[in-house]
């Protein structure tokens, strides 16, 4: 097959399929559609079952959905992976420092490279979290780093998440779903396994434990609840590790730690990986009304019997702000060039770019700062007239809540249709976990979708879908 | 394991057990609305009583004719008592203690789930009915057998066990209950049309009317269905039956944690209710009054069983 699109497609060319998926290709050349069409149908059939579904927020229903599962691989080199890796890593290492830095010393600050407004200004910013270190030193225990690609060689680094990445169920859930599907494929094409991650996220989370703890850890997942968007993976999580998924009202404070209600009494716990966000974690601390999380936790944390992971207030590190001083925060910690680029991004906040950008909104990408899920943007090339109009006023009231970005040639990974196969553009998140002993990245991670043709938008919650990632071996 | 997820287990049962036994009584009142048109209405309101559903039903509905009461007892989302709102609850029970299921009971519960939402999301002509709750007991049966098949005999899976036999206590009293009257050995009684009905309907609420022949060799007679009903340790869903499964269950729990609970001796009192007595002395104390004793005494045991293993904070 060959391509048909403008846009860079990871899989076709326009002289036949790329070097990672040559034998997909003579593979997908013999099939016929109606047995993939039947495979697709099973595959959703076994996502239903399994209960893999979110809530959408703000539907009144609060129906579950299926986030859709397109059948064929984004496959990627062994040579473009170790460079993806090597670049997370060091992103990571330096978003733990800086982490560490800005809740300390705050050396970056006085040294002028990111401006201090933006740690003050910043409702991330929890100044209980100031001269404190966790245990470990690790801030940011799980990341997800978002990443987009435009060209072969060219991969940018769109967003970094250090608060609460969610998806990782859907790149273990998409492998399984895969060998199901086609285990002769992997039969021909060698590709690197993802199944260790919950016993690799075990392993980090243990290795963070407080050093008060004795014994093994006692490690648990604490999620919002059952009405929550992504509780199908926090008790997918909690099942794989073989942890207890916990909500707050089963945990409380005892005797200086935090303790969960079995039935035969209350257990200390060591590790919370926590799915709550930070304004919930302690209505002593934060959101007084908040249900979700467990009063008094942030005092036992401070006095170092409990493990928080993230810990709080990692959120100063991932804003879309403080993303376009990352070159530079990389290169203060590390002293080395950002292995992964940065797409280039423009602060409303400095009043010469908010006229560069209100000039050139119909070709931009606008996005708050504090924004995810893909709700609150303008994507220019796609939106009307009177869409840029009704947003330039938003953008003029509060400029420093908004940064643009160039529209990206995001590249394509052809999906699966009734007519046959079909480019659509792609996104990636890989997962890296942190612990004391290091930082280590499961090959491959969660590429999403943008279903609808000529969509930039991947998100779930607007149309995304989700396809297995592939990274081959050597 | 965590209290709540011991509760979530147990209540999961419970919901499963209650939709199962209101599936039976629709049943056993559709059976009698097509075979004894007279008495149909009669015999909906004491099912919509012996579910204790009646001060809502007067709220919602007019009149007890089947197509009422069968659509508010199954599929009226407003009604937390219908098979719809309990196989959702029981579902939910199922998502919150996951991590401690098998994968094949996730799964018979979810497809119970999606089967019903499914069978139920348009009201049921007549036509339809039997087939309906034909997949109710059919589904009720598949959750059962996967956790039978397939769990690990610890505390979780007594905890299920104990749910089911709770809830089945519960309703074969209530069941009891409401028909009290046919069942006192009265000679006025005594070969009349309307005990031979209530008999019949009695023991099908309780899908027993096959087993009581195999197990009684006797015509239909009120002190023998009776004693059936409360003492017969065989029957599945006898009251004797049932305490004896409470008592075994929260006797493994014991064993398992090492210790004995205010539960346990609530139960065994429960038990010693049924043991070494005859019908006879039953009457003699008044079965209304034994009955009654009985469902409250299930409802404290409920209320112990909650605290002693920590379901809620």
């Amino acid at each position: 097959m060959v391509k048909t699109s403008a846009f860079f497609d990871e899989m076709l060319t326009a002289d036949g399929a790329r070097d990672p998926y040559a034998k997909y290709d003579a593979w997908f050349a013999q099939q016929n559609n109606e047995r993939l069409a039947q495979k697709s149908a099973e595959a959703e059939a076994f996502f239903m079952r399994t209960g893999i579904t979110f809530n959408v927020y703000g539907q009144s229903d609060a129906e579950e959905r299926l986030i859709p599962f397109d059948l064929v691989p984004r496959i990627i080199s062994d040579k473009e992976w170790t460079k993806l890796s090597k670049g997370i890593e060091q992103r990571v290492y330096a978003i733990n420092a800086f982490l560490h830095d800005i809740y300390n010393r705050q050396e970056i600050l006085r040294a002028g490279i990111v401006p201090t407004e933006l740690i003050a200004n910043n409702d991330a910013f929890l100044p209980q979290m100031m001269d404190f270190t966790p245990p470990g030193g690790i801030y940011t225990h799980i990341v997800g780093t978002d990443i987009v690609r435009t060209g072969p060689d060219d991969f940018f680094v769109l967003e970094d998440n250090a608060r609460t990445p969610s998806g990782v169920s859907y790149m273990l859930e998409n492998r399984e779903t895969m060998l199901q599907m086609f285990p002769e494929l992997f039969g021909s094409i060698k590709v690197k396994p993802v199944s260790d991650y919950p016993k690799n996220l075990r392993r980090a989370l243990e290795a963070s434990a407080p050093s008060s703890c004795e014994g093994r850890p006692c490690v648990v997942v604490l999620t919002p609840g059952i009405h929550n968007s992504a509780y199908y993976e926090h008790s997918f999580l909690a099942d794989q590790m073989g942890v207890e998924l916990v909500e707050g009202h089963d945990l409380k404070v005892v005797d200086g730690h935090i303790a969960m209600r079995t039935t035969r009494g209350y257990k200390v716990i060591d590790v919370i990986y926590r799915r709550v966000d930070d304004e919930f974690l302690d209505p002593l601390t934060f959101n007084p009304t908040s249900m979700l999380g467990v009063p008094g936790i942030m005092d036992v944390y401070r006095a170092g019997n409990i493990t928080i992971t993230n810990a709080p207030g990692t959120g100063v590190a991932d804003d879309k702000a403080i993303y376009s001083y990352m070159p530079d925060i990389i290169k203060f910690y590390t002293g080395e060039r950002a292995i992964l680029k940065n797409v280039e991004t423009f602060r409303c906040s400095e009043p010469d770019t908010l006229k560069y950008v209100l000039d050139n909104l119909a070709d931009l990408v606008v996005k708050e700062v504090h924004g995810s899920g893909g709700y609150g943007m303008l994507v220019g090339p796609a939106a009307t007239k009177k869409e840029i109009a009704d947003f330039a006023i938003k953008l003029k009231a509060r400029p420093s809540n908004y940064i643009a970005q160039p529209t990206l040639a995001l590249s394509t990974v052809p999906i699966f249709t009734e007519a046959g196969l079909a480019p659509r553009h792609v996104d990636l998140r890989p997962f890296a976990l942190m612990s004391p002993n290091g930082v280590s990245i499961t090959p491959g991670g969660l590429t999403r979708v943008a279903l609808a043709e000529g969509s930039l938008v991947v998100n779930s919650s607007q149309g995304g879908g989700t396809k297995d990632t592939w990274v081959l071996e050597d | 394991m965590l209290g709540k997820t011991a509760g979530g287990l147990y209540w999961m049962f419970r919901y499963l057990e209650r939709a199962e036994n209101t599936a039976r009584l629709i049943e056993a009142g559709f059976r009698i609305a097509l075979t004894r048109s007279d008495d149909a209405e009669a015999e909906w309101k004491s099912v919509i009583v012996t579910l204790a559903s009646n001060t809502k039903y007067k709220t919602k509905r007019k009149s007890y004719d089947s197509t009422q009461v069968v659509d508010f007892l199954l599929r009226d989302e407003t009604n937390s008592g219908s098979v719809l709102s309990m196989v959702k609850a029981a579902r939910n029970n199922a998502r919150l203690t996951r991590t401690a299921l098998t994968s094949e009971v996730w799964y018979a519960v979810n497809d119970t789930w999606m089967a019903l939402k499914d069978l139920l999301k348009d009201p049921i002509p007549e036509t339809e009915l039997p087939a309906v709750l034909a997949t109710i007991r059919q589904q009720s049966a598949l959750v059962r057998g996967a956790l039978v098949g397939t769990m690990l005999r610890n505390d979780m899976y007594h905890f299920c066990r104990l749910g089911t036999a709770l809830e089945r206590m519960d309703n074969t009293a209530r069941i009891i209950d409401v028909k009290y009257y046919a069942l006192l050995p009265s000679p006025a009684f005594v070969g009349s049309k309307m005990d031979n009905v209530q008999w019949e309907t009695l023991l099908r609420s309780v899908s027993a009317h096959r087993a009581f022949r195999w197990a009684v060799d006797d015509d239909f007679a009120a002190p023998a269905i009776a004693k059936f009903l409360v003492l017969d340790g065989r029957m599945p869903r006898s009251l004797a039956f049932c305490a004896g499964e409470i008592t075994k269950n929260l006797g493994h729990l014991a064993d398992n944690y090492g210790e004995r609970l205010g539960s346990n001796d609530q139960a065994d009192a429960l038990q010693a209710l049924f043991k070494g007595r005859d019908i006879a002395s039953i009457f003699e104390e008044g079965l209304h009054q034994f009955v009654n004793r009985v469902i409250a005494d299930t409802s404290q045991l409920a209320g112990q069983i909650e605290r002693d293993f920590r379901f809620i904070g």
